[in-house]
Protein backbone atom coordinates (compact mmCIF):
# COMPACT_ATOMS: atom_id res chain seq x y z
CA UNK A 1 0.00 0.00 0.00
CA UNK A 2 3.14 1.89 0.27
CA UNK A 3 2.83 2.11 -3.89
CA UNK A 4 -0.45 3.73 -3.74
CA UNK A 5 0.40 6.82 -1.35
CA UNK A 6 3.77 7.50 -2.75
CA UNK A 7 1.63 7.44 -6.19
CA UNK A 8 0.01 10.32 -4.91
CA UNK A 9 2.06 12.53 -3.92
CA UNK A 10 4.01 11.42 -7.84
CA UNK A 11 0.77 12.69 -9.45
CA UNK A 12 0.34 15.76 -7.25
CA UNK A 13 4.33 16.04 -8.26
CA UNK A 14 3.67 15.56 -11.81
CA UNK A 15 1.07 17.79 -12.48
CA UNK A 16 2.01 20.54 -10.27
CA UNK A 17 5.32 20.52 -11.96
CA UNK A 18 3.75 20.85 -15.38
CA UNK A 19 5.92 18.26 -16.46
CA UNK A 20 6.23 19.07 -20.40
CA UNK A 21 6.82 15.11 -21.28
CA UNK A 22 3.32 14.59 -19.54
CA UNK A 23 1.37 17.47 -21.09
CA UNK A 24 2.22 16.38 -24.44
CA UNK A 25 1.26 13.17 -23.04
CA UNK A 26 -2.11 14.12 -22.22
CA UNK A 27 -2.71 16.19 -24.95
CA UNK A 28 -2.33 13.12 -27.63
CA UNK A 29 -4.34 10.93 -25.79
CA UNK A 30 -7.20 13.87 -25.64
CA UNK A 31 -6.60 14.96 -28.77
CA UNK A 32 -6.72 10.85 -30.24
CA UNK A 33 -9.77 9.87 -28.17
CA UNK A 34 -11.73 13.13 -29.00
CA UNK A 35 -10.95 12.81 -32.91
CA UNK A 36 -12.30 9.12 -32.52
CA UNK A 37 -15.63 9.71 -30.49
CA UNK A 38 -16.42 12.50 -33.13
CA UNK A 39 -15.39 9.86 -35.88
CA UNK A 40 -17.72 7.48 -33.80
CA UNK A 41 -20.19 9.94 -33.64
CA UNK A 42 -20.98 10.61 -36.93
CA UNK A 43 -21.33 7.36 -38.31
CA UNK A 44 -22.89 5.43 -34.93
CA UNK A 45 -26.03 8.36 -34.35
CA UNK A 46 -27.06 8.33 -38.14
CA UNK A 47 -26.63 4.19 -37.75
CA UNK A 48 -28.88 4.15 -34.75
CA UNK A 49 -31.22 6.24 -35.75
CA UNK A 50 -31.84 4.34 -38.78
CA UNK A 51 -31.76 1.20 -36.54
CA UNK A 52 -34.54 3.00 -34.13
CA UNK A 53 -37.04 3.86 -36.58
CA UNK A 54 -36.45 0.97 -39.29
CA UNK A 55 -38.50 -2.17 -39.47
CA UNK A 56 -37.05 -4.90 -41.49
CA UNK A 57 -36.55 -8.49 -41.76
CA UNK A 58 -33.63 -9.29 -39.56
CA UNK A 59 -33.60 -7.01 -37.48
CA UNK A 60 -33.40 -8.44 -34.20
CA UNK A 61 -30.24 -10.35 -35.91
CA UNK A 62 -28.73 -7.03 -36.70
CA UNK A 63 -29.10 -5.63 -33.11
CA UNK A 64 -27.77 -8.42 -31.76
CA UNK A 65 -24.75 -8.21 -33.56
CA UNK A 66 -24.38 -5.10 -32.88
CA UNK A 67 -25.16 -5.06 -29.37
CA UNK A 68 -22.45 -8.02 -29.11
CA UNK A 69 -19.77 -5.22 -31.17
CA UNK A 70 -19.74 -3.89 -27.81
CA UNK A 71 -17.76 -6.11 -26.26
CA UNK A 72 -14.77 -5.89 -28.99
CA UNK A 73 -11.86 -7.10 -27.31
CA UNK A 74 -9.18 -3.58 -27.61
CA UNK A 75 -6.45 -6.08 -28.63
CA UNK A 76 -8.20 -7.55 -31.42
CA UNK A 77 -9.42 -4.25 -33.39
CA UNK A 78 -5.54 -3.34 -32.95
CA UNK A 79 -4.77 -6.23 -34.60
CA UNK A 80 -6.95 -5.87 -37.86
CA UNK A 81 -6.04 -2.43 -37.93
CA UNK A 82 -2.34 -3.60 -37.62
CA UNK A 83 -2.78 -5.84 -40.30
CA UNK A 84 -4.80 -3.56 -42.62
CA UNK A 85 -1.82 -0.48 -41.81
CA UNK A 86 1.59 -2.52 -42.11
CA UNK A 87 3.23 -2.35 -44.79
CA UNK A 88 2.44 -5.77 -45.99
CA UNK A 89 -1.08 -4.77 -45.61
CA UNK A 90 -4.05 -3.63 -48.23
CA UNK A 91 -3.12 -0.59 -46.51
CA UNK A 92 -0.28 -0.12 -46.34
CA UNK A 93 1.31 2.52 -49.38
CA UNK A 94 -0.79 4.74 -46.67
CA UNK A 95 1.94 4.67 -44.62
CA UNK A 96 -0.47 5.26 -41.39
CA UNK A 97 1.07 3.04 -39.15
CA UNK A 98 2.38 3.82 -35.74
CA UNK A 99 0.64 7.56 -36.19
CA UNK A 100 -1.52 9.14 -34.13
CA UNK A 101 -3.72 8.82 -36.92
CA UNK A 102 -3.55 5.03 -36.94
CA UNK A 103 -4.57 4.98 -33.33
CA UNK A 104 -7.79 7.42 -33.96
CA UNK A 105 -9.05 4.66 -36.45
CA UNK A 106 -8.59 2.10 -34.09
CA UNK A 107 -10.32 3.46 -31.44
CA UNK A 108 -13.07 4.98 -33.82
CA UNK A 109 -13.77 1.31 -34.81
CA UNK A 110 -13.74 -0.12 -31.15
CA UNK A 111 -16.24 2.80 -29.83
CA UNK A 112 -18.93 3.24 -32.76
CA UNK A 113 -20.29 -0.03 -31.90
CA UNK A 114 -21.59 1.37 -28.63
CA UNK A 115 -22.50 4.27 -30.00
CA UNK A 116 -24.39 3.32 -32.39
CA UNK A 117 -26.02 0.92 -29.74
CA UNK A 118 -27.14 2.81 -26.99
CA UNK A 119 -28.38 5.58 -29.27
CA UNK A 120 -30.45 3.35 -31.26
CA UNK A 121 -31.51 2.27 -27.56
CA UNK A 122 -32.56 5.91 -26.52
CA UNK A 123 -33.82 6.94 -30.21
CA UNK A 124 -36.25 3.77 -30.02
CA UNK A 125 -37.52 4.19 -26.75
CA UNK A 126 -38.35 8.00 -27.95
CA UNK A 127 -39.57 7.06 -31.12
CA UNK A 128 -42.24 5.06 -29.14
CA UNK A 129 -43.09 8.18 -28.06
CA UNK A 130 -43.39 9.96 -30.62
CA UNK A 131 -44.96 7.50 -33.11
CA UNK A 132 -48.31 8.04 -33.30
CA UNK A 133 -47.36 12.14 -33.84
CA UNK A 134 -45.12 11.35 -36.26
CA UNK A 135 -47.94 9.54 -38.31
CA UNK A 136 -50.75 12.16 -37.48
CA UNK A 137 -48.15 14.57 -39.74
CA UNK A 138 -46.74 11.68 -41.64
CA UNK A 139 -43.63 13.21 -40.89
CA UNK A 140 -40.84 11.64 -43.14
CA UNK A 141 -37.90 9.38 -42.39
CA UNK A 142 -34.85 11.45 -42.75
CA UNK A 143 -36.92 14.62 -40.60
CA UNK A 144 -38.05 11.82 -37.47
CA UNK A 145 -34.62 10.51 -37.24
CA UNK A 146 -33.63 14.74 -37.09
CA UNK A 147 -36.12 15.56 -34.67
CA UNK A 148 -35.44 12.10 -32.64
CA UNK A 149 -31.66 12.98 -31.99
CA UNK A 150 -32.21 16.07 -31.24
CA UNK A 151 -34.81 15.75 -28.52
CA UNK A 152 -32.75 13.03 -26.95
CA UNK A 153 -29.27 15.63 -27.25
CA UNK A 154 -28.97 15.26 -23.23
CA UNK A 155 -29.37 11.50 -23.46
CA UNK A 156 -27.00 11.08 -26.42
CA UNK A 157 -24.17 13.36 -24.62
CA UNK A 158 -23.83 10.40 -22.03
CA UNK A 159 -23.46 7.85 -24.65
CA UNK A 160 -20.44 10.03 -26.10
CA UNK A 161 -19.16 10.05 -22.65
CA UNK A 162 -19.38 6.46 -22.73
CA UNK A 163 -17.80 6.10 -25.70
CA UNK A 164 -15.27 8.68 -24.86
CA UNK A 165 -14.37 6.76 -21.42
CA UNK A 166 -14.06 3.44 -23.35
CA UNK A 167 -12.03 5.15 -25.93
CA UNK A 168 -9.25 7.16 -23.31
CA UNK A 169 -8.94 4.01 -21.09
CA UNK A 170 -8.02 1.38 -23.63
CA UNK A 171 -4.42 0.51 -23.91
CA UNK A 172 -4.77 -2.60 -26.49
CA UNK A 173 -5.30 -1.47 -29.86
CA UNK A 174 -3.44 1.69 -29.01
CA UNK A 175 -0.42 0.11 -28.08
CA UNK A 176 -0.02 -2.11 -31.34
CA UNK A 177 -1.15 0.43 -34.22
CA UNK A 178 0.85 3.21 -32.43
CA UNK A 179 3.81 1.24 -31.33
CA UNK A 180 3.76 3.93 -27.85
CA UNK A 181 6.75 6.00 -29.52
CA UNK A 182 8.18 8.66 -27.46
CA UNK A 183 6.83 12.31 -28.45
CA UNK A 184 4.75 10.75 -31.32
CA UNK A 185 2.32 7.70 -30.25
CA UNK A 186 2.63 7.65 -26.53
CA UNK A 187 -0.52 7.75 -24.83
CA UNK A 188 -1.93 7.59 -21.24
CA UNK A 189 -2.57 3.84 -21.22
CA UNK A 190 0.32 3.36 -22.74
CA UNK A 191 2.50 5.37 -21.06
CA UNK A 192 1.48 3.23 -17.67
CA UNK A 193 1.70 0.03 -19.48
CA UNK A 194 5.50 1.18 -19.99
CA UNK A 195 6.41 2.36 -16.72
CA UNK A 196 4.57 -0.93 -15.46
CA UNK A 197 7.16 -2.87 -16.81
CA UNK A 198 9.86 -0.77 -15.73
CA UNK A 199 8.65 -2.22 -12.36
CA UNK A 200 8.38 1.60 -11.71
CA UNK A 201 4.57 0.66 -9.92
CA UNK A 202 3.93 4.04 -7.99
CA UNK A 203 5.01 6.17 -11.35
CA UNK A 204 2.23 4.43 -13.14
CA UNK A 205 -0.20 4.47 -10.67
CA UNK A 206 0.40 8.20 -10.29
CA UNK A 207 -0.44 8.66 -14.11
CA UNK A 208 -3.15 6.61 -13.80
CA UNK A 209 -4.73 9.30 -10.77
CA UNK A 210 -4.25 11.49 -13.75
CA UNK A 211 -6.15 9.76 -15.96
CA UNK A 212 -8.89 9.82 -13.79
CA UNK A 213 -8.69 13.59 -13.04
CA UNK A 214 -8.45 14.13 -16.94
CA UNK A 215 -12.02 12.08 -17.30
CA UNK A 216 -12.90 13.74 -13.97
CA UNK A 217 -12.55 17.38 -15.78
CA UNK A 218 -14.19 16.27 -19.19
CA UNK A 219 -17.31 14.69 -17.70
CA UNK A 220 -17.58 17.81 -15.29
CA UNK A 221 -17.12 19.98 -18.64
CA UNK A 222 -20.09 18.19 -20.46
CA UNK A 223 -22.30 18.21 -17.47
CA UNK A 224 -21.28 21.80 -16.75
CA UNK A 225 -22.53 22.24 -20.40
CA UNK A 226 -25.91 20.25 -20.12
CA UNK A 227 -27.14 22.42 -17.26
CA UNK A 228 -26.83 25.57 -18.75
CA UNK A 229 -28.10 24.31 -22.17
CA UNK A 230 -30.68 22.98 -20.14
CA UNK A 231 -31.19 25.90 -18.55
CA UNK A 232 -31.37 28.06 -21.60
CA UNK A 233 -33.98 25.52 -22.96
CA UNK A 234 -36.66 25.64 -20.40
CA UNK A 235 -36.38 29.68 -19.37
CA UNK B 1 -31.34 21.21 -37.39
CA UNK B 2 -28.03 23.37 -35.34
CA UNK B 3 -27.22 19.93 -34.07
CA UNK B 4 -26.55 18.39 -37.01
CA UNK B 5 -25.02 21.39 -38.53
CA UNK B 6 -22.51 20.98 -35.26
CA UNK B 7 -21.81 17.27 -35.69
CA UNK B 8 -20.92 18.40 -39.56
CA UNK B 9 -18.73 21.17 -38.97
CA UNK B 10 -16.77 18.95 -36.25
CA UNK B 11 -16.43 16.00 -38.87
CA UNK B 12 -14.59 18.72 -41.26
CA UNK B 13 -12.87 20.07 -39.01
CA UNK B 14 -11.88 16.18 -38.10
CA UNK B 15 -11.28 15.41 -41.03
CA UNK B 16 -8.45 18.65 -41.85
CA UNK B 17 -6.68 17.84 -38.64
CA UNK B 18 -6.39 13.84 -39.64
CA UNK B 19 -5.02 15.27 -42.81
CA UNK B 20 -2.98 17.34 -40.95
CA UNK B 21 -1.89 14.86 -38.76
CA UNK B 22 -0.88 12.40 -42.58
CA UNK B 23 1.17 14.82 -44.14
CA UNK B 24 3.64 15.83 -40.81
CA UNK B 25 3.90 11.90 -40.36
CA UNK B 26 4.56 11.29 -43.99
CA UNK B 27 6.83 15.09 -44.47
CA UNK B 28 9.45 14.18 -41.89
CA UNK B 29 11.28 11.98 -43.83
CA UNK B 30 14.51 12.03 -42.24
CA UNK B 31 13.11 9.97 -39.42
CA UNK B 32 13.48 6.00 -38.39
CA UNK B 33 11.61 3.19 -37.36
CA UNK B 34 13.23 0.62 -34.81
CA UNK B 35 11.51 -2.50 -34.19
CA UNK B 36 13.58 -3.15 -30.78
CA UNK B 37 13.88 -5.56 -28.35
CA UNK B 38 12.14 -4.46 -24.85
CA UNK B 39 15.68 -4.55 -22.85
CA UNK B 40 17.33 -1.82 -24.44
CA UNK B 41 14.16 0.81 -23.99
CA UNK B 42 12.76 -0.05 -20.75
CA UNK B 43 16.54 0.17 -19.43
CA UNK B 44 16.82 3.70 -20.84
CA UNK B 45 19.57 3.19 -23.04
CA UNK B 46 17.93 4.75 -25.98
CA UNK B 47 16.77 7.99 -23.77
CA UNK B 48 20.83 8.53 -24.16
CA UNK B 49 21.66 7.60 -27.04
CA UNK B 50 19.53 9.11 -29.24
CA UNK B 51 19.89 12.42 -28.85
CA UNK B 52 23.81 11.81 -29.56
CA UNK B 53 22.90 10.18 -32.69
CA UNK B 54 20.31 12.93 -33.46
CA UNK B 55 23.07 15.65 -32.65
CA UNK B 56 25.53 13.98 -34.58
CA UNK B 57 22.94 13.17 -38.16
CA UNK B 58 19.59 15.19 -37.88
CA UNK B 59 17.71 11.99 -37.99
CA UNK B 60 15.25 11.30 -35.56
CA UNK B 61 14.29 7.49 -34.65
CA UNK B 62 11.05 6.19 -33.58
CA UNK B 63 11.72 2.79 -31.31
CA UNK B 64 8.75 0.31 -31.36
CA UNK B 65 9.74 -1.72 -28.40
CA UNK B 66 8.12 -5.19 -28.52
CA UNK B 67 9.52 -8.66 -27.63
CA UNK B 68 12.14 -10.08 -30.48
CA UNK B 69 9.69 -12.76 -31.88
CA UNK B 70 7.52 -9.65 -32.35
CA UNK B 71 10.00 -7.06 -33.58
CA UNK B 72 10.95 -10.00 -36.39
CA UNK B 73 7.45 -10.24 -37.39
CA UNK B 74 6.64 -6.39 -37.63
CA UNK B 75 10.18 -6.01 -39.17
CA UNK B 76 9.19 -9.26 -41.93
CA UNK B 77 6.06 -7.15 -42.56
CA UNK B 78 8.28 -4.12 -43.44
CA UNK B 79 6.93 -2.14 -40.51
CA UNK B 80 10.49 -1.07 -39.54
CA UNK B 81 13.55 0.39 -40.64
CA UNK B 82 15.92 -1.32 -38.25
CA UNK B 83 16.09 -4.68 -36.33
CA UNK B 84 17.66 -4.44 -33.13
CA UNK B 85 16.97 -7.44 -31.32
CA UNK B 86 19.06 -10.58 -29.60
CA UNK B 87 18.41 -13.72 -31.03
CA UNK B 88 21.51 -14.11 -33.19
CA UNK B 89 19.55 -17.43 -35.46
CA UNK B 90 16.52 -15.65 -35.90
CA UNK B 91 17.89 -12.65 -36.58
CA UNK B 92 20.32 -14.88 -39.74
CA UNK B 93 17.42 -15.85 -40.78
CA UNK B 94 15.70 -12.96 -41.07
CA UNK B 95 19.12 -12.07 -43.49
CA UNK B 96 19.25 -15.14 -45.38
CA UNK B 97 15.56 -14.98 -46.32
CA UNK B 98 16.03 -11.91 -47.71
CA UNK B 99 14.25 -9.21 -45.10
CA UNK B 100 18.12 -7.97 -43.90
CA UNK B 101 20.94 -6.42 -45.01
CA UNK B 102 23.33 -7.53 -42.98
CA UNK B 103 23.20 -8.16 -39.12
CA UNK B 104 26.27 -6.72 -36.76
CA UNK B 105 26.80 -7.93 -33.56
CA UNK B 106 26.40 -4.50 -31.94
CA UNK B 107 26.72 -5.23 -28.00
CA UNK B 108 26.24 -7.62 -25.18
CA UNK B 109 25.48 -8.57 -21.65
CA UNK B 110 24.39 -11.85 -20.33
CA UNK B 111 21.35 -13.05 -18.40
CA UNK B 112 20.76 -13.86 -15.02
CA UNK B 113 18.85 -15.78 -12.74
CA UNK B 114 16.65 -14.09 -10.00
CA UNK B 115 14.44 -15.29 -7.06
CA UNK B 116 13.37 -14.84 -4.08
CA UNK B 117 16.09 -14.84 -0.81
CA UNK B 118 13.99 -18.23 0.78
CA UNK B 119 15.30 -19.73 -2.40
CA UNK B 120 13.54 -23.49 -1.89
CA UNK B 121 14.97 -24.95 -4.91
CA UNK B 122 18.89 -23.82 -3.28
CA UNK B 123 20.14 -22.67 -6.79
CA UNK B 124 21.90 -19.80 -5.07
CA UNK B 125 25.56 -20.61 -6.22
CA UNK B 126 25.07 -22.61 -8.47
CA UNK B 127 27.66 -22.42 -11.42
CA UNK B 128 25.50 -23.31 -14.24
CA UNK B 129 22.46 -22.61 -16.16
CA UNK B 130 21.64 -26.51 -16.30
CA UNK B 131 22.46 -27.24 -12.69
CA UNK B 132 20.25 -24.74 -11.80
CA UNK B 133 16.95 -25.14 -13.90
CA UNK B 134 17.98 -28.89 -13.16
CA UNK B 135 17.48 -27.90 -9.54
CA UNK B 136 14.15 -25.66 -10.18
CA UNK B 137 12.74 -28.59 -12.30
CA UNK B 138 13.43 -31.53 -9.51
CA UNK B 139 11.96 -29.55 -6.17
CA UNK B 140 9.36 -28.24 -8.61
CA UNK B 141 9.85 -24.72 -7.37
CA UNK B 142 7.90 -21.89 -9.59
CA UNK B 143 9.22 -20.84 -12.42
CA UNK B 144 8.17 -17.74 -14.39
CA UNK B 145 8.73 -18.28 -18.25
CA UNK B 146 8.59 -15.38 -20.89
CA UNK B 147 6.25 -17.83 -22.76
CA UNK B 148 5.86 -15.40 -25.79
CA UNK B 149 8.89 -15.83 -28.41
CA UNK B 150 10.90 -13.59 -27.53
CA UNK B 151 15.22 -13.52 -27.14
CA UNK B 152 15.13 -14.21 -23.63
CA UNK B 153 12.10 -16.98 -24.12
CA UNK B 154 14.20 -18.45 -27.23
CA UNK B 155 17.40 -18.13 -24.90
CA UNK B 156 15.46 -19.96 -21.99
CA UNK B 157 14.05 -23.00 -23.93
CA UNK B 158 17.97 -23.88 -25.49
CA UNK B 159 19.20 -23.68 -21.50
CA UNK B 160 16.09 -26.23 -20.94
CA UNK B 161 16.99 -28.28 -24.17
CA UNK B 162 20.93 -28.05 -22.53
CA UNK B 163 19.78 -29.46 -19.38
CA UNK B 164 17.71 -32.52 -20.67
CA UNK B 165 14.23 -31.31 -19.32
CA UNK B 166 11.30 -30.35 -21.23
CA UNK B 167 9.53 -28.12 -18.87
CA UNK B 168 6.39 -28.07 -21.02
CA UNK B 169 4.29 -30.97 -19.62
CA UNK B 170 4.80 -29.20 -16.31
CA UNK B 171 3.04 -25.62 -17.74
CA UNK B 172 0.82 -24.54 -15.22
CA UNK B 173 1.98 -26.31 -12.78
CA UNK B 174 5.09 -25.44 -11.64
CA UNK B 175 6.33 -23.92 -14.78
CA UNK B 176 4.17 -20.98 -15.54
CA UNK B 177 4.24 -19.55 -19.18
CA UNK B 178 3.51 -15.65 -18.50
CA UNK B 179 3.32 -14.84 -22.06
CA UNK B 180 4.29 -11.25 -21.76
CA UNK B 181 7.35 -9.09 -21.52
CA UNK B 182 10.19 -9.24 -19.08
CA UNK B 183 9.30 -6.41 -16.68
CA UNK B 184 5.82 -7.87 -16.65
CA UNK B 185 7.14 -11.87 -16.09
CA UNK B 186 9.51 -10.37 -13.05
CA UNK B 187 6.36 -8.51 -11.63
CA UNK B 188 4.69 -11.94 -11.50
CA UNK B 189 7.34 -13.68 -10.52
CA UNK B 190 7.80 -11.02 -7.80
CA UNK B 191 4.46 -11.33 -7.06
CA UNK B 192 4.50 -15.68 -7.08
CA UNK B 193 7.94 -15.40 -5.13
CA UNK B 194 8.90 -17.43 -8.20
CA UNK B 195 11.86 -18.05 -10.06
CA UNK B 196 12.70 -16.26 -13.45
CA UNK B 197 15.61 -15.42 -15.80
CA UNK B 198 15.84 -12.01 -17.14
CA UNK B 199 18.95 -10.01 -19.23
CA UNK B 200 21.02 -8.39 -16.68
CA UNK B 201 20.03 -4.72 -18.14
CA UNK B 202 16.00 -4.94 -17.44
CA UNK B 203 16.74 -6.29 -14.01
CA UNK B 204 19.60 -3.46 -13.30
CA UNK B 205 17.08 -0.87 -14.16
CA UNK B 206 13.91 -2.79 -12.81
CA UNK B 207 12.29 -0.70 -9.73
CA UNK B 208 9.48 -3.27 -8.51
CA UNK B 209 12.17 -6.15 -6.83
CA UNK B 210 11.39 -6.18 -3.47
CA UNK B 211 13.31 -8.44 -1.52
CA UNK B 212 14.37 -10.76 -4.91
CA UNK B 213 18.27 -10.98 -5.98
CA UNK B 214 20.27 -12.01 -8.74
CA UNK B 215 20.50 -15.65 -7.30
CA UNK B 216 23.09 -17.45 -10.83
CA UNK B 217 24.84 -15.54 -12.68
CA UNK B 218 28.60 -16.09 -14.92
CA UNK B 219 27.74 -19.25 -16.71
CA UNK B 220 29.16 -18.80 -20.41
CA UNK B 221 25.47 -20.10 -21.60
CA UNK B 222 24.16 -17.16 -20.17
CA UNK B 223 25.73 -14.93 -22.70
CA UNK B 224 23.71 -12.22 -24.24
CA UNK B 225 24.35 -10.76 -27.94
CA UNK B 226 22.40 -7.90 -29.24
CA UNK B 227 22.56 -7.46 -33.38
CA UNK B 228 21.92 -4.58 -35.23
CA UNK B 229 20.21 -5.33 -38.60
CA UNK B 230 19.03 -2.68 -41.52
CA UNK B 231 15.99 -4.10 -43.23
CA UNK B 232 16.66 -4.35 -47.10
CA UNK B 233 14.88 -2.54 -49.67
CA UNK B 234 14.70 -5.57 -51.89
CA UNK B 235 11.79 -7.23 -49.63
CA UNK B 236 10.55 -3.82 -48.35
CA UNK B 237 10.66 -0.95 -51.07
CA UNK B 238 9.10 1.28 -48.53
CA UNK B 239 12.63 1.38 -45.62
CA UNK B 240 14.45 4.08 -45.51
CA UNK B 241 17.95 1.57 -46.10
CA UNK B 242 20.25 4.84 -46.91
CA UNK B 243 19.15 6.40 -42.75
CA UNK B 244 19.03 2.35 -41.40
CA UNK B 245 22.61 2.20 -42.77
CA UNK B 246 23.54 5.30 -41.04
CA UNK B 247 22.57 4.61 -37.50
CA UNK B 248 23.87 0.86 -37.46
CA UNK B 249 26.81 2.35 -38.62
CA UNK B 250 26.85 5.13 -36.03
CA UNK B 251 25.87 2.60 -32.95
CA UNK B 252 29.30 0.17 -34.49
CA UNK B 253 31.30 3.15 -34.64
CA UNK B 254 33.54 4.85 -31.89
CA UNK B 255 30.87 7.36 -31.01
CA UNK B 256 28.01 4.90 -30.99
CA UNK B 257 30.25 2.00 -29.22
CA UNK B 258 31.21 4.37 -26.33
CA UNK B 259 27.83 5.89 -25.53
CA UNK B 260 26.23 2.25 -25.14
CA UNK B 261 29.69 1.62 -22.88
CA UNK B 262 29.18 4.79 -20.80
CA UNK B 263 25.60 4.63 -19.66
CA UNK B 264 25.03 3.29 -16.41
CA UNK B 265 22.23 2.87 -13.73
CA UNK B 266 22.82 2.37 -10.41
CA UNK B 267 26.41 3.05 -11.00
CA UNK B 268 26.99 -0.38 -13.29
CA UNK B 269 27.41 -0.82 -16.92
CA UNK B 270 24.11 -2.33 -18.60
CA UNK B 271 25.47 -2.89 -21.93
CA UNK B 272 29.25 -4.16 -23.34
CA UNK B 273 30.03 -3.06 -26.64
CA UNK B 274 31.47 -5.58 -28.93
CA UNK B 275 31.01 -4.48 -32.81
CA UNK B 276 33.51 -4.68 -35.09
CA UNK B 277 34.71 -1.25 -35.69
CA UNK B 278 36.86 -0.43 -38.84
Amino acid sequence: MQDVSSAFWIAFGLVAGLDADLLEIIALSLRVSLFALVISCLIGLPVGAVLAIARFRGRSAVLIALNALMGLPPVVVGLIVYLHLSRAGPLGWLNLLYTPTAMIIAQAILITPIIAALSRQILEDLHTEYAEQFRSLSVPAHTMMQALIWDARFSLLTVALAGFGRAIAEVGAVIIVGGNIDHLTRVMTTAIALETSKGDLPLALALGIVLLVIALTVNGLVMALRMTAGRQAYA
Amino acid sequence: MTFIRALATSAIIAAAITTTLVAIASANDRSIIVQSTTSTKNSGLYNVLLPQFKKATGITVHIVAVGTGQAIRNARNCDGDVLLVHAKGAEQKFVTDGFGTKRHDLMYNDFVFVGPPSDSAKITGSKSASDTLKKIATSKAIFASRGDDSGTHKKERTLWQAAGIDPTPSSGKWYRETGSGMGATLNIAVGMGAYAMTDRATWIAFKNKRDFKVLVEGDKALFNQYGITAVSAKKCPSVKTKLAETFSAWLRSKSGQSAIAAYKRNGQQLFFPNAVTN
